[in-house]
């Protein structure tokens, strides 16, 4: 962990930015306690947006182990390493932990260090709030991965948990529901000290309007959350009470449905999907201006983009269901209003383009992962396009397409957004530039294997290979093997960005206040390192 | 490996073409389409491709020759420009007229998708955890489809057993059987979990639902046999339920079925004779057959060691239930247990259930000794 020394350099009046503010007290008055008890007590957004960071980048290795498990045993056809149950549990379980222990929590992260930062705030709203929201999620995760060792072990009902599979799972069901019950609560808090701290407590100056749109996008996002967390709250209760409480919502034998559940589930799973790409929406819109040294092509129309994205994700659960056999009219406006989030997204992809177009453009690495955004997430898109249109995406249900789209969305998306923001902020985090040379090998490592890994599962799963099994017939044996050798590479080049990530901890080039020299917004104002407490007065922004 | 992947991408970029040379399984599209649906799906599936493959070279044509030109290294200085109305309403508009294009022809799909009257066969599908049980409705055919692929090829590192065998995990020891060129409507439930019908070569892929009754249908074009999976997670051998559908002339589907109705009578009347309430039967005659009638429908969740999984499957070797009084045993195999994976097995015949409890009771350390005969069975039946 980083130890953040005190900055003792600007007392008065320190005339930095474009703003001419003050900004970047020293901290004399700074008392909290140091060591261990500095982490578990503190109220402070950096050090709490420093803690989301490392959970998430834990579970995300945790999450990642599972993933080259499940992988190794597809290595080849037959059953070499791990018995079906326990595959089931793999896959499951690397579902659950990458969506609610890695890539929600970045964002979480990265919103607490950045969004009073960005706003001129001093921190976030609740600040003891703040506190419990993050220190919910460390035992979430300790009862998802104990679940591997009870009776019967983890759950293996798909991350989706769909019932009635999952009332005949075994106790770590139950664990799976507690924890997310724990990191559903942990997300409705930070979602509300979210859009507390953005409503309310913007420098003078600084009208909705004039907010950098990673703001934006996680004003938006925090509704969503807000919206949609009691929704996954109430479907795994439910499962709960079925379980062991005599309820039959999802049993059909006792009068209940086992459809309401997956109804349930993807009216909060479609937002989730948003919730998880808009604020890497939010990063990229930031860095590719700063890199193309120009500003934002259609700052408006990004944010009603993001606003229609998120109203639309309200309206199209649906087609995560067009196999169960609704009627053609649901069918029908389920495909239509899936077709149309292509509407907005398109605009954003546009606009980012139109940004680059006659810019200055340099490749630093967060630029590079913002490019690499554009162009792979674009992919992902237009998979969810083809996915979009019912016929086709009867056929390719729960095929290792969806797989490969998924995965073009989640990884080359959020997580290429996640790793380009911690290249972008991190010299303002530490004080110190990051190896630039290694960046690119980390993106350039990163971009090859994570294409080596899922571009294939695009044809196996045209070709007809259904997701979520252990073995598979031998016209898949290629496909897979290119796979699994894909997800190794990317597995290990992780471990690359980790030692990027401590070496600019602990040493690297003294970053300037403006690391970027196209970098426009309140944080590049402040020194680098952030001091432990930034903006106690306002800046004015005109 | 390269060479396979650069042929993939090539393939991706021209699939249409692919697809017209080929009539063998494609690694890389769709499989060959066999009926009208699955045409449809499939010229969908290009046209889309093809609009997406458009889109894409456009629109990163454009950021590629902004990444190689407008950069600082060649001195690219940067314009400031940004808002502009007509190009913001223009790539607003034309994304929207292109998906318009795109919803019109699948959304004649759909509707023919969902069009299940008049059919002329008339099938239901089943599943069970983990097998697909079939009954033609009119014909009075009803059989169950296990996986045919031998268990020792799915096991261990015997590779070389499993690359001879073409239709490893593909091969079911009774296939469904339809006419060719006939409506055949298929409708789906389930016994206990979320199950999912699909053939992709026919364009069928229906969720089968525990209580509740779905359906879809097909019309063959060709004679052959076509070979799909269950497409929903239900629990362990999800991956090992597989479907496959003989296509065949009207002429030997007639004789199938004849030949299939009289198999269900020989097997009728030899249930019939061994349910004989006169017949006395012995412990070792049981034992024999709840062997047979453990492996098929016990083993995959109950292990053939007994000792199930622990946590997930409870062991029987031991079990209280099964050493304890028989009675409660056979109500727990007649009628499941709720909350568990344990299902009702109410379709076994009395001898067969009686067989297996006998089994169980006196295989692996269980040592009760007690013979449960069918005549038990059946008073115990509700």
């Amino acid at each position: 962990m980083e130890a953040r020394t005190p900055q003792h350099a600007h007392t008065g009046d320190h005339p930095v930015g474009h703003g001419g503010h003050t900004a970047g007290h020293d901290d004399h008055h700074a008392h909290h306690p140091t060591g261990f008890m500095r982490w578990v007590t503190t109220t402070n957004h950096k050090d709490i947006g420093t803690l989301y960071l490392w959970f998430s980048f834990s579970m995300f290795i945790v999450g990642g182990i599972l993933a080259l498990m499940l992988r190794t045993e597809l290595f080849q056809p037959g059953l070499q390493l791990w018995e079906p149950h326990f595959f089931n549990q793999l896959t499951t379980m690397h579902g659950l932990i990458m969506v609610f222990g890695a890539i929600m929590p970045a964002f979480v992260g990265f919103a607490n260090w950045q969004i009073p930062l960005m706003i001129g705030a001093p921190d976030m709203a609740f600040a003891r709030m703040n506190n419990w929201s993050f220190w919910l999620l460390p035992p979430a995760a300790i009862l998802l991965v104990l679940s591997f060792f009870v009776p019967g072990g983890a759950t293996a009902a798909g991350w989706t948990l769909y019932a009635p599979l999952s009332t005949q799972m075994g106790p770590g069901m139950d664990l799976a529901i507690f924890a997310l019950h724990i990191m559903g609560a942990s997300s409705i808090m930070g979602s509300i000290n979210i859009v507390t701290t953005i409503l309310n407590m913007r420098a003078p100056g600084m009208t909705l309007m004039k907010m950098p749109l990673f703001v934006w996008t996680w004003l938006i996002t925090a509704y969503l959350l807000i919206a949609v967390m009691p929704v996954l709250a109430g479907a795994i209760t439910m499962v709960l009470t079925d379980r062991h409480f005599g309820t039959n919502f999802f049993n059909a034998a006792g009068g209940g449905d086992p459809v309401m559940f997956q109804h349930i589930f993807w009216f909060f799973g479609h937002p989730e999907v948003y919730i998880m790409i808009l604020p890497a929406f939010g990063i990229v819109s930031q860095i590719i201006p700063t890199f193309s040294r120009k500003p934002l092509f259609g700052y408006s129309s990004m944010v009603y983009a993001t606003a229609s994205i998120a109203i639309l994700s309200f309206i199209v659960w649906a087609h995560h269901m067009f196999t169960v056999g609704m009627t053609a009219a649901a069918q029908l406006f389920f495909m239509y209003a899936t077709m149309l989030i292509a509407v907005p997204t398109g605009v954003k992809v546009f606009n980012w383009i139109a940004t680059m177009w006659k810019g200055a453009m340099t490749f630093e690495t967060p630029m590079l992962f913002a490019i690499g955004f554009v162009f792979v997430f674009s992919m992902g898109g237009f998979t969810g396009l083809v996915l979009a249109i019912t016929p086709v995406d009867i056929q390719l249900q729960d095929t290792y397409y969806v797989v490969a789209h998924f995965h073009y969305v989640l990884v080359a998306g959020s997580l290429f957004a996640i790793f380009g923001g911690i290249y972008y902020w991190i010299p303002k985090w530490t004080g110190h530039m990051y190896n630039e040379q290694l960046g690119k090998i980390h993106f350039w490592l990163t971009m090859i294997f994570f294409n080596v890994t899922f571009f294939p599962m695009h044809f196996t799963g045209l070709a007809g290979m259904p997701r979520r099994i252990p073995d598979y017939s031998l016209q898949f044996a290629d496909f897979n093997m290119l796979s699994t050798v894909g997800a190794f590479g990317f597995g290990l080049s992780q471990l690359l960005f980790l030692y990027i990530v401590l070496k600019c901890i602990g040493s690297g080039a003294k970053s300037p206040d403006r690391s970027w020299e196209g970098a426009e917004g309140l944080e590049w104002t402040v020194p680098s390192p952030a001091p432990y407490h930034t903006f106690e007065t306002p800046p004015v922004v005109k | 490996m390269t060479r396979k992947l650069g042929s993939a991408l090539a393939a991706l970029a021209m699939t249409p073409v692919a697809a017209a040379a080929a009539e063998m399984p494609s690694q890389y599209n769709l499989q060959p389409p066999q009926s009208i649906i699955a045409h449809q799906i499939y010229d969908l599936h290009t046209l889309i491709m093809w609009i997406i493959v458009g889109i894409f070279v456009v629109v990163f044509g454009v950021m590629a020759v902004a990444i190689v030109k407008h950069r600082k290294s060649l001195g690219h200085k940067a314009e400031q420009f940004h808002e502009n109305t007509t190009v913001e309403i223009i790539w607003t508009v034309i994304p929207f007229i292109i998906l318009i294009g795109m919803a019109y022809p699948a959304t004649k799909t759909v509707i023919a998708m969902k069009d299940t009257s008049n059919p002329d066969i008339t099938i239901k599908a089943t599943g069970y955890q983990w097998k697909w049980g079939y009954d033609y409705l009119q014909e009075g055919v009803s059989f169950y489809s296990n996986l045919g692929t031998p268990r020792d090829q799915i096991d261990g590192h015997n590779n070389s057993a499993r690359a001879a065998n073409a239709n490893y995990l593909l091969e079911v020891d009774n296939p469904v059987v339809v006419p060719v060129g006939k409506k055949v409507r298929i409708i789906t439930t389930a016994n206990d979990v979320i199950h999912a019908w699909w053939v992709p070569a026919l364009g069928v892929k229906q969720d089968a639902i525990p209580g509740f009754v779905r359906d879809t249908w097909f019309k063959a074009d060709k004679v052959g046999t076509y070979r799909g999976q269950c497409a929903e997670l239900c629990g362990k051998d999800h991956g090992f339920m597989p479907i496959v559908v003989e296509v065949v002339e009207q002429e030997k589907y007639n004789q199938w079925v004849a030949s299939a109705k009289q198999k269900m009578g020989e097997a009728a009347a030899a249930t019939k004779a061994a349910a004989d309430p006169a017949k006395q039967w012995t412990l070792e005659e049981l034992h024999a057959q709840g062997a047979k009638v453990f492996a098929a429908n016990c083993q995959a969740c109950h292990q053939a060691t007994g000792m199930g999984i622990p946590g997930t499957f409870p062991a029987l070797a031991g079990s209280k239930v099964v050493t304890g009084p028989e009675e409660e045993q056979i109500r727990i195999v007649l009628n499941g247990k709720p909350g568990t994976a344990m299902q009702p097995f109410k379709h076994l015949s009395d001898v067969e259930i009686a067989s297996v409890v006998t089994y169980t009771r006196n295989n692996w350390t269980n040592k009760t000794g007690d013979v449960t005969t069918p005549a038990e069975v059946k008073a115990l039946r509700k």
